[in-house]
């Protein structure tokens, strides 16, 4: 655990270094190399958090796909900033506040790794019970109920997987009931081994679908914008 | 670019791995890290390279503007048909246990895979079309 956080300080000083290398520098392109390691540090920091599909996101979109794209706009802008101050008072002010503000937040929260978090006792546990928004194979929706986990621990079919027999050896109670024949009652494990996609896909269909739309849109936008363009000339 | 052996070479070795990465992860969503935006980011890097070393007429032999333009709009139809297959088949909108398969797991398995699909489809292809689109102020300039 140690060593971990360790890594993380170190990344994260340097992250904090090339912030201010980016603010600094007055090439354009120094400043878009320099987005890039920036990028693939934080890659690393998510990593070092588990946040495995976070760092992908960064090292493919900040370091990679961004990189370009900037790259492609320094050829229609100058290559330099303008020279401005190297301190604006008022902004360094306006910054010092916010993240004193922020960082007066961060005191009511509690320790890191809390067993009694209140992630770890509210809502959470409960939800892991919950099975509204569920269609069992009949097509009956499934009514808002909980199942508290002694309840089932006593509702483990014989055929349990062998990820059931986990969750029941570790917490001592299964998170599948047999009446809804194999469908887990959570919303977040069983379907898909990776939570991340679980919820992006399934419990939060509708927020993806349509940030799928804003992507789509943002082409399209391009293309009405930039491709007529090309058509004056000739 | 077109003169630099050393990144032709590279770029031609690299670029088929880079997209079969990017299908693996669009295709593994579910199982491993990554999904239809991660892999469909690594699918535009592979073309974008390509682009960029062999230059914009060699990308568009390989990938029409045609069907970049139709793939874009077909991910997105794909990730809302789904929902309204699901609504066809007796469901609510993206209620993917009501989809054919031996069990609701299955099925939502099934669902959640297509839905991946169609964001990797649109991601891949509206990245090239946004790289497309800023490259191509500059050739009309030269």
């Amino acid at each position: 655990m140690f060593e971990v956080l360790l890594i993380d300080m170190g990344l994260l000083g340097l992250v904090a270094i090339l912030a201010v290398a980016i603010v600094q520098v007055r090439s354009l392109l120094c400043a878009v190399i320099l987005g890039g390691i920036y990028s693939l540090l934080m890659a690393l920091v998510w990593h070092n958090m588990e946040a495995v599909d976070v760092a992908f996101t960064e090292a493919a979109v900040g370091a990679g796909i961004s990189t370009v794209l900037l790259l492609g706009t320094l050829l229609h802008v100058e290559r330099d900033t303008k020279q401005e101050p190297s301190i604006h008072w008022p902004a360094l002010g306006v910054v010092t506040l916010t993240g004193a503000f922020l960082i007066f937040g961060t005191l009511d929260m509690p320790e890191f790794g809390d067993p009694k978090a209140p992630i770890h006792t509210g809502r959470v546990v409960q939800n892991l019970g919950q099975r509204v928004g569920k269609v069992d194979r009949a097509g009956n929706h499934l009514a808002w109920e909980y199942t508290s986990l002694e309840e089932q621990a006593a509702g483990l079919p014989d055929d349990a997987h062998p990820w059931e027999q986990y969750y029941v050896d570790t917490y001592g109670a299964s998170l599948t009931t047999p009446d809804n024949r194999g469908h887990p009652v959570d919303d977040f494990m069983g379907h898909s081994p990776n939570a991340v996609t679980s919820l992006l896909a399934s419990y939060r269909g509708y927020d993806t679908m349509y940030e799928t739309a804003v992507i789509f849109t943002a082409g399209i936008t391009l293309i009405i914008l930039l491709r007529r363009r090309r058509e004056d000339v000739v | 670019m077109k003169d630099q052996v050393v990144l032709r070479v590279i770029a031609k070795l690299t670029v088929p791995f880079m997209i079969v990465l990017g299908a693996y992860i669009i295709t593994h969503g579910e199982t491993g890290p990554g999904g239809g935006f991660q892999g469909g980011v690594i699918v535009a890097a592979g073309f974008i390279l390509y682009g960029l070393v062999y230059g914009k007429a060699a990308m568009h032999a390989v990938l029409p503007q045609r069907l970049t333009d139709f793939l874009a709009a077909f991910g997105v139809l794909l990730y809302a048909g789904t929902g309204v297959w699901c609504m066809v088949r007796g469901g609510r909108f993206l209620d993917y246990a009501v989809l054919p398969g031996p069990e609701t797991g299955a099925a939502e398995a099934l669902g959640m895979t297509l839905v991946e699909y169609g964001v990797g489809i649109t991601v891949a292809t509206v990245m090239i079309t946004i790289y497309d689109m800023i490259s191509e102020r500059e050739d009309v300039r030269a």
